[in-house]
């Protein structure tokens, strides 16, 4: 690595750690209901929410019913999603007339957004319309956010609470989190990112004379090849999107080519600031969590956790697209860095990122669940491909997304009291209370959903024809396209080896039941437990109490999270990425 | 259940105006009054015509122009409606004869070049949209371009210089040239 690449990937982890302490105090003091300083501006927003919508939110839910109230909520916003891209063509804001969706593409993406996954069987800018990706796409990506840290903060009020039946109200936890944290951040980094040369225009296209002429063959020697003399350069509100999509671990481009387009990311430093804003929030939570729980240690010590997880990672990712393809070296290709060029795997990458700021992304963008990329994933060297795909099947708990994230974590970390509980013959204890076999078994299931589903739909789609039909390349690689698929809507990631072609009727099904299975099936559990937790007394801590904010609990629960991500995935990385790079080495 | 469904209606309806309608209003709102040039594209206007953006690629392959990354959008090379990149793994053949077609291109528009040719000028990117080539890639095509303009070689060395952006705050990114910004600046030493 370079003097300069360390230099931009220590100064992205500074300012980060920077700014998680203001952040997680601030949303602490928002779900708290304290003040938090927008209170004159949406204080009366947020009553008039309440007032209109006949909820009280004082009201307080047990966790049966703040669960059916997350529910029926996403699947309103399921239905509601899947009829405006069904009736696109017969609706407003569509000037490059564009046809309705067709169904099973329109279930998917519905399911997509719905589950803040964002996987994309579809390219933006000639499919979905201005309408549709404003109703539809932008407000799932709020919503589906808040979605994940309403459910987050119900587990961390179930680990707080004493002999509680209840759990909060969903209702002002998800209009809370859309209000004070998604919008406000939302606003100031779309603004930030407009005065880059984002775009944000109710304009679709924008028609420009270019300076030369493009001779289009059409590969059939009996039509005359077309001389192309007009750009038809695509805009549009885009930079409202990308901001959420960026903080809400969302991940869904406006374009097409998502944050590799010049107009979504078009300078270093929209780069820089897009790929802070995937991990800010899901870090910063870790810091709300030790707040809501009354002591920082323990909230430090997951982040600690996550961050010595994800740097290795950085390491490996960069130094692998770093040291480029040995298959072009020998067609005469120079990749090596110097003062003129990044030099490096730049298949599917852009200059002004170069390799650094390429890689950087796709790590980030896998550990958390965000899956936006600035990259083609699927063009990266079989070792810089392995770690997103790797990432995404820790089971998106390195940051994770927007408090599925942190959640899944706290769930890795019942499961590690649970494990050293059993080394040392005591009854295991997590922030003073007792965990017993209903919460193992709720943690268990949170452990064995998530690879069944990742690993039975691969195999479905790798012993069918139809399966297979849709992959670009060939070999090993073609079988992590497939990985990649279901690991990442498995996932709730929405990142992809998008040489698949995913636009399939049995890509669209298998991949809207994956991703719903994921989110839903997740996150009812993790509410079972914040029920159960929040029912029970706490214990005095003794000194048999395994402390949860030492390093050597970090180690430990670093421990059982590669135990349980290597351990499951192994064998079916090994088929792919693996034998690809022993291939590459090989030849 | 049934006292949950008018809030998740209700809820989902306001919602969708506040974030779908009013925020992203709100940010055009004032993207157009404050960075109405970047809102709209960031064009680049030449004797009254949009020539195209400073931010998206154009295809060339005269010599007498500096050639872009390769690009692998849909239907023709920098389609700026349909942007995407190749998604060709590193170890598909398909990868390394498009690699080789493009390095027996460049060194027959320049014979005698022998200099390595750099990986960005024959690998596509990302978006198929890519505006910047690297310096190496844009020092790699002057003398051809020179000769070809009939141009002193120091012109356009000059020019190139020029047109190489640093890495933004001393930092971030990469050094990179903006092409189609610099085949407008040779086209117009010739008005």
């Amino acid at each position: 690595m370079t003097t300069n690449a360390i230099s931009q990937v220590l100064v992205f982890f500074v300012v980060l750690l920077g700014l998680a302490k203001p952040l997680g105090w601030y949303m602490a003091r928002v779900y708290e209901g304290k003040p938090v300083g927008l209170d004159c501006l949406l204080g009366p927003v947020e009553r008039a929410l309440y007032r209109l919508c006949g909820v009280r939110p004082a009201d307080e839910m047990d966790w049966k019913r703040y669960a059916m109230a997350m529910l029926l909520f996403n699947a309103a916003g399921l239905f509601f999603l899947y009829g405006l891209q069904r009736l696109q063509n017969l609706l407003p804001l569509n000037s490059a007339n564009l046809e309705a969706v067709p169904a099973d593409l329109a279930f998917n993406t519905a399911a997509s957004f719905v589950t803040n996954t964002n996987w994309q069987a579809y390219g933006g800018e000639t499919t979905l319309s201005s309408l549709t990706q404003m109703l539809g796409l932008t407000v799932q990506n709020f919503v589906s956010a808040a979605t994940g840290m309403a459910v987050l903060v119900a587990l961390i009020r179930g680990l707080n609470r004493s002999t509680s039946t209840t759990i909060g109200n969903f209702w002002s936890d998800l209009a809370r989190s859309t209000l004070y944290i998604l919008l406000p951040l939302s606003l100031l980094l779309s603004l930030l990112l407009v005065s880059q040369g984002v775009v944000q225009t109710f304009d679709s296209y924008q028609t420009a004379t270019p300076l030369q002429s493009v001779v289009h063959e059409q590969g059939n020697s009996r039509t005359e090849p077309t001389e192309i003399i007009e750009q038809i350069i695509a805009v549009g509100p885009a930079a409202s999107q990308i901001a959420i999509k960026q903080l809400g671990t969302n991940g869904g481009g406006f374009f097409n080519a998502n944050s590799a387009h010049p107009f979504e990311n078009p300078t270093p430093f929209t780069n820089f600031l897009e790929v802070l804003a995937i991990v800010l929030i899901p870090a910063s939570l870790c810091y709300t969590f030790g707040v809501m729980v009354d002591d920082t240690r323990q909230g430090w010590a997951l982040f600690m956790a996550m961050m010595i997880l994800l740097l290795p990672f950085v390491a490996i990712g960069l130094s692998a697209e770093q040291s480029g393809n040995p298959l072009l070296t020998a067609a005469g290709v120079d990749q090596l860095s110097n003062a003129g060029q990044a030099g490096g795997n730049m298949e599917g990458k852009e200059t002004r990122f170069g390799i650094t700021g390429s890689a950087l992304w796709s790590v980030v963008t896998t550990a958390v669940s965000n899956g936006a990329v600035n990259s083609m994933h699927d063009s990266y060297t079989p070792l810089g491909g392995l770690v997103p795909l790797f990432l995404m099947q820790f089971g998106e708990v390195v940051f994770g997304g927007v408090g599925s994230g942190l959640h899944g974590m706290i769930v890795f970390a019942i499961i590690a009291v649970f494990v050293a509980g059993l080394m040392v013959g005591r009854t295991p204890e997590y922030l003073r209370k007792k965990i017993e076999p209903y919460e193992m078994k709720m943690a268990a299931l949170l452990l064995l959903i998530m690879p069944i589903v990742v690993l039975g739909f691969t195999a479905l789609a790798m012993s069918t024809e139809t399966g297979r039909w849709s992959i670009l390349n060939p070999g090993p690689h073609g079988f992590s396209e497939i990985l990649y698929a279901y690991t990442s809507q498995g996932n709730n990631n929405g990142s992809a080896f998008a040489g698949l072609n995913a636009n399939t009727p049995f890509y669209n099904l298998t991949g809207g039941i994956a991703m719903l299975i994921s989110r839903f099936w997740l996150a009812i559990p993790i509410l079972a437990l914040a029920g159960s937790l929040a029912s029970k007394k706490p214990v005095p801590v003794g000194p048999g109490t395994l402390p949860t904010h030492t390093p050597l609990f970090v180690v430990l629960l670093i421990g059982v999270v590669v135990m349980v991500g290597a351990l499951t995935f192994l064998p079916a990385l090994a088929l792919g990425p693996i034998v690809e790079e022993l291939m590459i080495r090989g030849s | 259940m049934k006292d949950h469904i008018r809030p998740a209606l209700t809820m989902l309806l306001l919602l969708t105006v506040l974030t779908g309608l009013v925020y992203p209003l709100a940010v055009t709102g004032l993207a157009q009054v404050f960075f109405s040039d970047q809102a709209n594209g960031s064009l680049i206007m030449r004797e009254g015509k949009v020539i195209g953006s400073k931010l998206i690629g154009q295809y060339f392959d005269k010599p007498e122009y500096f050639w872009g990354r390769p690009s692998a959008t849909v239907s023709f090379p920098y389609n700026a409606a349909a942007s995407g990149g190749s998604n060709l793994g590193p170890t598909n053949p398909a990868l390394i004869e498009a690699v080789k077609a493009r390095v027996a291109a460049l060194r027959s528009a320049d014979p005698g070049n022998d200099s390595p040719i750099p990986v960005d000028l024959v690998t596509a990117s990302g978006s198929g949209l890519d505006p910047h080539i690297s310096p190496a890639a844009a020092l790699y095509q002057m003398n051809r371009v020179a000769r070809t303009r009939g141009l002193e070689t120091t012109i356009v060395q000059n020019l190139v210089a020029q047109h190489t952006e640093e890495r933004q705050f001393g930092l971030l990114g990469e050094p990179r040239v903006n092409v189609l910004r610099l085949n407008l600046a040779l086209d117009a030493l010739r008005h």
